[in-house]
């Protein structure tokens, strides 16, 4: 895995080690058989759904009607690939560019405005003011959103299945956990930088986006990976203020495959291979990022 | 150096997110309280007091929501945090393969949870499905997993763990990683054994990990809709129906009076329950 999860599991294995030095030759032989039973267990439990899932989409539509884990008689990789794609009129690859460009312009969107809040929140942290924006901040974590009378807004104000209506509300949404990490980070860069910057002659908006923004990187990344997967992955948001056919995003073209493809799983299979391999691309990449900000996010919220 | 701080840290900064904020959370949630109490089209409303939670705890098919919410959150989140602890105290030993490992139980978080609800579904199948066949094969008669009505919401609610065990569990890691070696050699040196350890260091000073995972997963079992969703639909009858897909229901069939009433009980219903709940575990808590 990651260097930041080895980093995490050195200390934990150092701690470890400690414990177990002495204990001689059996512990070696108990620590293989624990080892081959791990290795079986996560395999049962973790490794067939995954197996099931991918070995079936190879597979022609009466096989994989059978449901079981049999290599394929005759693969159909390309055929079924291509028909997930082009069904419904390339519903899926219209889902897809929907998904990004959703993904991409809500959290550029979120990452901009939460900065800024993050970071006037800290630094007038205490005041009558930011006591009650950061109550607001938090309540936001815990209490689900009010469904039908966001529907009700988005319409009065004309954005309703619009592509800037799901973005604002997928912002809204994220926006009291990215503000969080954003007030935590802040709280770790002195203010003698501040004041440096204001001696030398700027203003609090060049003092944010020359000096600040930037020595934010870290959890800006964070932010980036943890919340794309929450929101390219988001179901419930876009069944109820993006719907339509033309607005379909990748999870709601797999939910209605579900019915459509109700008697062929090779191609329901398909269509779940292909809307998981950004978050493996995401899992490969990222994850010391990914642990590091779902943990930080539990340890803050 | 007030003025200079209004200067500098001006509030306008606050302006974007929180007009957003404002105008997509928080007025459709201050809002959410007058529209529970009316007869609503989304152009018309008529006042109607409180009719709609009337209904809502008198109509079985409604109220079934509350108990099956109530017991879809305990049964996740008691089994993310025994598992979860569990794995974490499992995964910062000594055992071999353990960066795999860690890898293997964390990656489903990723996946999409309609994803995995079809894949489980498709597993769950009474006849044909992988496990019943495997169980058969074993000799036991596997039950059929969505479509028993009295446990179809533990199926789902198996299935929520599966796909969300990994989050609990590098909560833990982080915490238990952070728990100072020397206490773990001070109880070697009077001779505790490693369930000694367990015991008397790694649960009780990964307390905060264990109330971080406790809050999380109770608060996500309360909202949960995505994977009920996916898999039974609320079904068989209304018997795995939560409320946040009885919400969902009511939405579809146009009552968007009654649909904001559900949402209501479901965010009064979460702070009664999730504010006290936080408030106590960290009264608790043992600072390092």
């Amino acid at each position: 895995m990651s260097r930041g999860m080895s980093r995490i599991m050195d200390k934990g294995g150092g701690k470890a080690l400690i414990r177990d030095e002495n204990r001689g030759i059996s512990s070696g032989a108990k620590r293989v058989l624990i080892a081959v039973l791990t290795l079986v267990l996560s395999t049962v439990i973790f490794w067939i759904p995954f197996y099931f899932v991918i070995i079936n989409s190879f597979k022609n539509q009466a096989e994989s009607a059978l449901m079981n884990m049999s290599w394929p008689k005759s693969f159909h990789i390309l055929e079924n690939y291509r028909n997930v794609l082009t069904a419904a009129d390339h519903m899926l690859v219209r889902a897809f560019y929907n998904s990004m460009l959703l993904t991409v312009l809500s959290i550029s969107v979120l990452i901009i405005v939460s900065a800024m809040a993050g970071f006037v929140l800290q630094r007038r942290e205490g005041g009558r003011c930011s006591s009650f924006l950061n109550f607001l901040v938090l309540a936001g974590l815990m209490i689900p959103p009010a469904i039908v009378p966001t529907i009700w807004v988005l319409d009065l104000i004309g954005l309703f299945k619009t592509l800037a209506g799901i973005t604002l509300v997928e912002v809204a949404l994220h926006f009291p956990f990215a503000a969080i990490l954003y007030k935590a980070f802040v709280a770790t860069l002195p203010r003698e930088i501040d004041e440096s910057a204001l001696i030398d002659g700027a203003g609090g908006g060049r003092l944010f986006f020359s000096i600040i923004f930037p020595l934010l990187k870290p959890v800006t990344s964070t932010i980036i990976v943890l919340e794309s997967i929450n929101v390219f992955n988001d179901f419930v948001n876009p069944l109820y203020f993006f719907p339509g056919s033309a607005n379909a995003t990748v999870q709601l073209t797999l939910y209605n495959f579900m019915s459509r493809f109700t008697t062929s799983w090779n191609l329901l299979f398909a269509d779940i291979v292909l809307i998981s391999i950004p978050m493996l691309i995401l899992f490969i990449f990222f994850n010391k990022k990914i642990v590091a900000g779902m943990t930080a996010g539990a340890v803050k919220g | 150096m007030t003025k200079l701080k209004i200067r500098t840290y001006s509030y306008i900064f606050l302006v974007p997110a929180f007009l957003i904020y404002f105008v997509f959370y928080l007025l459709p949630t201050v809002l959410s309280l007058f529209f529970s109490m009316t007869r609503w089209t989304l152009t018309h409303w008529n006042f109607i007091g409180f009719d709609n939670y009337v209904t809502f705890f008198s109509e079985t098919a409604l109220s079934i929501g509350f108990r099956n919410t109530l017991i879809y959150a305990a049964v996740t989140c008691g089994l993310k945090v025994i598992l979860g602890l569990l794995l974490g105290a499992f995964l910062t030993s000594t055992v071999l393969f353990k960066n795999y490992l860690r890898s293997v139980i964390f990656f489903p978080t990723l996946l999409s949870t309609i994803a995995v609800g079809i894949a489980f579904s498709i597993l769950m199948h009474p006849s044909q499905g992988l496990i019943n066949t495997s169980l058969a094969a074993l000799g036991i008669n596997g039950p059929d997993w969505l479509g028993n009505t009295k446990i179809a919401l533990l199926s789902v609610a198996l299935v929520d763990v599966w796909k969300g065990i990994g989050v609990a569990t590098v909560i833990y890691i982080a915490g238990i990683s952070a728990i100072p070696g020397e206490y773990y050699e001070a109880l070697k040196i009077d001779g505790g054994s490693s369930m000694n350890a367990f015991r008397y260091i790694t649960v009780p000073l990964s307390r905060p990990a264990m109330n971080s995972v406790i809050i999380l997963a109770f608060i996500g079992g309360l909202r949960s809709f995505d994977l009920i969703w996916a898999m039974t639909k609320g079904g068989p009858g209304f018997t795995t129906d939560l409320i946040a897909s009885i919400i969902y229901k009511q939405y579809q069939a146009g009552f968007y009076g009654l649909a904001t009433a559900g949402n209501v009980i479901l965010f009064v219903g979460v702070s009664l329950l999730a504010f006290p709940l936080y408030r106590y575990l960290t009264k608790g808590e043992v600072y390092l």
